[in-house]
């Protein structure tokens, strides 16, 4: 109707205007499909219009349980602290997606207590894909007893969720010694073939622990075969795509595919290259709840629109 | 069944197949230091017979994982150490799976 397309071209045009006020924040609209924004300070304020639409999942991730040293003594606390912010979302979604590091040496005492402290989320489903520190046990079965059944102890797997496509993809179980960790041909076939002839309408959501783009390759921040899962999902119109892994926020766009690495509720690491290794940061405690925090996703069915809000415990 | 249960059915299986790895304290010993995220010496090489311990000296755990997946070892937090006897002569590389970026080689003579 002549009305609602009106009002769907204002409401991308006040959002494109809002997108462009937010400091630093990439933004890109291609087909009507995509807009990433940075709303931590529309989020700080309480509910303002670029947080409308329907709250599709939260992202946690590099919760580190059985960490303690100087950075963080109490990441079960500052866990703790994330579903308590969680909770008392005014915009809770039902959705929590875990992209990895729940533990920190991938002990079964480590993986009970991020289990229980993970139960008080208010949610109907939780998913998640491991960190390499989830399968750093030998025998790399923790993680695949817990967490394995969503995808039949691969560590893939896809679902749907309000007319969203959803992908977890592992990619902390295959490299080769100095060099980047992969997802592998078996992974990439499934991928390819989990795609095809989904609608490019569809919105998808990708989510893994590394992140799936080249950031920094002397830490291992990359994934070495993600340009051949991209090639997949560029014909979409929109995809986001969610990592964790370095305990701070990166963000590409790329056409119309939206990468973002998510904060931890554990301890900040450094900025890339300025450390002899990407380690656990130091901050003084007061800084630190505001270098810890999760990233929500709301989703607007018309045009299929997702935006990407990062919130801090402080 | 998935592939990955049966990789694990492998692993313990050469586990099961070489028990015979606890360190002799009466052989040769070598080790290997964890520290800024490398693991020094980078190359070792040592007769055969000789057991290496690698000990993690970094905050962040490390873990050492042969390329031919009969050494690997669990998580190493700080100041933990894993050790390995080399009965066979050959060139052994390794890394860390927590970080790609870290390689390491043992030259068995």
């Amino acid at each position: 109707m002549p009305a609602d397309t009106v009002n769907a071209v204002s409401r991308r045009h006040a959002l494109k205007c809002l997108a462009y006020g937010g400091a630093g924040t990439l933004f890109t609209l291609a087909g009507g499909v995509l807009t990433p924004a940075n709303l931590a300070r529309a989020a700080a304020k309480g509910a303002g219009p670029a947080t409308a639409g329907i709250p599709l999942f939260v992202q946690i991730s590099d919760t580190h349980i059985g960490f303690s040293k100087d950075a963080n003594p109490d990441v079960a606390g500052t866990l703790t602290q994330t579903v308590e912010l969680f909770n008392a979302m005014p915009d809770r979604p039902d959705m929590v997606i875990h992209t990895g590091d729940i533990t920190h040496l991938s002990k079964p005492a480590e993986f009970d207590t991020a289990a229980l402290l993970l139960s008080k989320l208010r949610v109907t489903e939780l998913h998640t894909t491991p960190g390499e520190h989830d399968v750093a046990d030998a025998t790399a079965s923790e993680y695949f007893s817990r967490y394995g059944k969503p995808s039949g102890n691969r560590g893939y797997y896809s679902f749907d969720h309000h007319g969203v496509h959803f992908v977890g993809l592992i990619n902390v179980l295959q490299f080769k010694a100095n060099s980047l960790a992969s997802l592998g041909a078996e992974q990439l076939e499934w991928l390819e073939a989990d795609l095809k002839g989904r609608s490019a309408s569809t919105p998808v959501v990708v989510f893994a622990h590394m992140p799936m783009w080249n950031i920094y390759e002397p830490w291992g921040w990359g994934t070495a075969d993600a340009g051949q899962a991209m090639g997949y999902l560029r014909r979409f119109g929109s995809v986001t795509v969610l990592n964790g892994h370095i305990h701070q926020i990166v963000q590409k766009v790329e056409g119309h595919i939206t990468f973002h690495t998510a904060r931890s509720t554990a301890y900040p690491q450094p900025v890339a290259g300025t450390a002899p290794g990407p380690g656990p940061l130091k901050v003084p405690p007061d800084r630190l709840p505001k270098m810890l925090g999760v990233s929500m996703v709301s989703f607007r069915p018309h045009p299929g629109l997702l935006t990407l809000a990062d919130r801090t415990l402080a | 069944m998935s592939r990955r249960p049966a990789m694990l059915t492998l692993w313990l299986g050469l586990a099961a197949a070489v028990p015979a790895r606890a360190v002799d304290p009466a052989g040769p010993a070598a080790t290997i230091e964890i520290r800024d995220f490398a693991f020094a010496p980078r190359t070792l090489t040592i007769v055969v017979g000789t057991t290496v311990t690698w000990r993690n000296r970094d905050e962040e755990p490390h873990t050492v994982r042969g390329t031919d997946e009969v050494v690997r070892s669990g998580a190493l937090d700080q100041n933990e150490a894993y050790s390995f006897r080399f009965d066979k002569p050959g060139t052994y590389h390794y890394g860390c799976s927590i970080h790609p970026q870290m390689s390491g080689t043992i030259v068995v003579q």
